[in-house]
């Protein structure tokens, strides 16, 4: 029985960080149509730059409860990096979609080695944030306290993403763009602000999910490249451009590689593949796409 | 303009074009002696990925569509020799050959099966994702697969075991004649596809990514096409890495990862895609880039992707496009006739 909380909890917390990536993919799909190749690697920019910050914080004597506030921090540097990296991809949206995901290709090659030329290839840490906060009991066993809070992260940022897509005037904005870019054009929106402000929020989505969960995990290369994979599985079960998709696909993801690690480690990953696949074969727009 | 004129105008151009073609495969034959074993060895991978490339433009040059999981079939391809030569001790490459590529097939047309309901970017996604399926399977089980250690490979013998490769100078004398047997299958390579994209079929094929609601009012069954043209296309792929193998010496999941797929992606583009020959340029001009990228700077993905980046943005068309644009445009007394 407590294995299975643990379990539970492990799911959820690996689905905070899944859907911080998956929903920040999706968002930019949904408003811009495209498909952000490089939108892992983002997520590894947030978890090296906030392990960065939390070494410079910790040599400089900062306590280490205040290193909670560089989490933030590193997420903004990447929502800025987007902001940086938008007006780049302008002269692509109107090209064939071949052509956009290679440019956003390139722009993974180019970040990977942006990475290794700033922090080399060694693993980045950021143990102190984790060690703050006390571990609790469930059961018998010791469960880091950290990771509740990510769920909690994780959830609000769920919430926090719904309310303003559906509940702000920002927010019908965005779908406006989204439904139909010339129209919304038309009617006076301005829709480089909207599309600048889609693809920094996707890149801060994404890179919070690497600030939050580079303390318990060292940031590594390579790491986007994995991750752009499984936001890839989780858009496609849940549906490209759907927020509840996201939710749920990084739910069902989670919750089946807790599992696989516990009962098929070999075929983990295949399985996650081919139920993405399946859910394509079957229901290409994804359980809760309209596109 | 009469049939007979537009009959020789047609011809014409193609004599020059085999004509041409000749001249290179004779150009290549001659090269090795002059270059070098070193650039011989770097040229058979070229030759290898420009196989590799020219099966997977089948798919986005002719039919229309960007698989992003053609690594899959390459490495199909390579764990296929692997194992034979593991399990059955197989040493020959003719066998290798004969054996792999049904394997290959095999593949390509379940994978193929299954891809073609989708176009666009779905079809991207589902190649991707199928394609990690076996990457996967390659990296955990590694009991059979070696893991990350990958499977090493001995040299083969060529030609139904005339020629062997062991003791002293074997590796100079294999690169020699590797050399020529990898430039035999190329050439057979092209050609196959030459009459493949100018049959009945392939200009099916180019009817439907053109324009697919028209193509299916002629009657033609869309995805028994696209499909056909998804196998051949895998299968070609897979001879590349049946033959990338022995030269390489050792196969790890890493031909199956994705982004070893951006780079067939890369090449083609790299060429050109709605050219014949475009993607046989870009498949040799990569190798080179990449292999002098790696000696020159430790962040050659950098410079890679830059180099993507700008070719999207400058040379759409690749390389072979804007020289035949360029051409095209140097010869207005041949066009206007």
């Amino acid at each position: 029985m407590t294995i299975l909380i643990i379990q539970i909890l492990n799911s959820l917390f690996y689905a905070s960080v899944l859907f911080l990536i998956a929903a920040g993919l999706s968002l930019i799909f949904g408003v811009m149509r495209i498909v952000n190749m490089a939108h892992g690697t983002f997520y590894a920019v947030g978890a090296f730059v906030t392990a960065w910050l939390v070494g410079r914080a910790i040599a400089l004597g900062v306590p280490a409860g205040w290193t909670f506030l560089l989490i933030p921090v590193g997420a903004g540097a990447v929502g800025l990096l987007g902001v940086v990296i938008e007006p780049l991809l302008r002269p692509f949206y109107r090209r064939a979609e071949e052509y956009q995901l290679l440019v956003t290709f390139g722009l993974l090659l180019i970040l990977e080695d942006v990475i290794r030329l700033l922090w080399g290839g060694l693993p980045l840490s950021a143990d102190p944030v984790m060690d703050v906060l006390p571990s609790i009991r469930i059961g018998g066993l010791i469960y880091p306290g950290y990771n509740l809070v990510v769920i909690a992260i994780g959830a609000a940022a769920a919430v926090g993403l719904w309310a303003v897509i559906y509940r702000t005037k920002f927010g019908v904005m965005l779908r406006a763009t989204s439904q139909d870019r010339r129209m919304a054009s038309a009617l006076g929106l301005n829709v480089g602000l909207i599309y600048v402000s889609a693809f920094a929020i996707g890149c801060f989505m994404a890179g919070l999910g690497g600030a939050i969960i580079v303390p318990s995990q060292a940031a590594v290369l390579g790491m986007g490249i994995e991750a752009l994979i499984l936001a890839f599985v989780v858009v496609v079960i849940g549906g490209l451009g759907s927020l509840q998709g996201a939710l749920v696909g990084a739910l069902i993801v989670s919750f089946v590689r807790t599992a696989g690690i516990q009962f098929f480690p070999e075929i983990e990953l295949a399985v996650l593949y081919l139920i993405a696949a399946v859910v394509l074969l079957f229901k290409p727009t994804g359980l809760f796409g309209t596109a | 303009m009469t049939a007979t004129a537009v009959s020789h105008a047609q011809y014409r151009p193609k004599l020059l074009l085999f004509a041409a073609a000749a001249v290179v495969l004779v150009l290549l034959a001659l090269l090795p002696p002059y270059i070098g074993l070193y650039q011989t060895q770097l040229l058979i991978y070229g030759l290898i990925a420009a196989i590799a490339a020219l099966g997977f433009n089948l798919l986005l040059g002719y039919t229309g569509l960007l698989s992003f999981g053609h690594s899959a079939f390459f490495g199909v391809g390579a764990y296929s020799v692997a194992f034979l030569l593991r399990d059955a001790g197989i040493h020959s490459m003719e066998l290798y050959i004969l054996i792999g590529l049904p394997i290959a097939a095999v593949i390509s047309a379940l994978f193929g099966y299954i891809c073609v309901r989708h176009t666009r970017i779905f079809f991207g996604i589902l190649t991707l994702a199928l394609s990690q399926v076996l990457w996967t399977l390659a990296y955990k089980f590694f009991w059979v697969t070696g893991g990350s250690d990958g499977l090493r490979v001995a040299r083969p013998t060529l030609l139904a075991g005339t020629l062997t490769f062991t003791g002293g100078g074997s590796f100079q004398r294999f690169i020699n004649a590797y050399y020529y047997y990898v430039l035999g299958v190329f050439a057979i390579c092209v050609v196959i596809m030459w009459v493949i994209v100018h049959s009945p079929f392939g200009k099916a094929l180019q009817a439907i990514r053109d324009n697919e609601t028209r193509a299916a009012f002629l009657g033609l069954r869309i995805s028994r096409f696209r499909w056909v043209s998804f196998l051949i296309s895998g299968t070609f792929t897979g001879l590349a890495g049946i033959l990338w193998v022995p030269l390489n010496g050792l196969t790890t999941p890493e031909v199956m990862y994705w982004p070893f797929s951006g780079e067939i992606v890369f090449m083609t583009l790299l060429g050109g895609f709605r050219n014949f020959t475009g993607p046989i340029v870009g498949g040799v001009l990569f190798t080179y880039l990449k292999t002098y990228a790696i000696a020159t700077t430790e962040y050659w993905q950098l410079l890679l992707g830059v180099v993507l980046v700008l070719l999207v943005m400058l040379l759409p068309t690749g390389i072979v496009g804007a020289i035949s644009a360029v051409a095209g445009k140097l010869r207005p007394r041949e066009k206007s006739s």
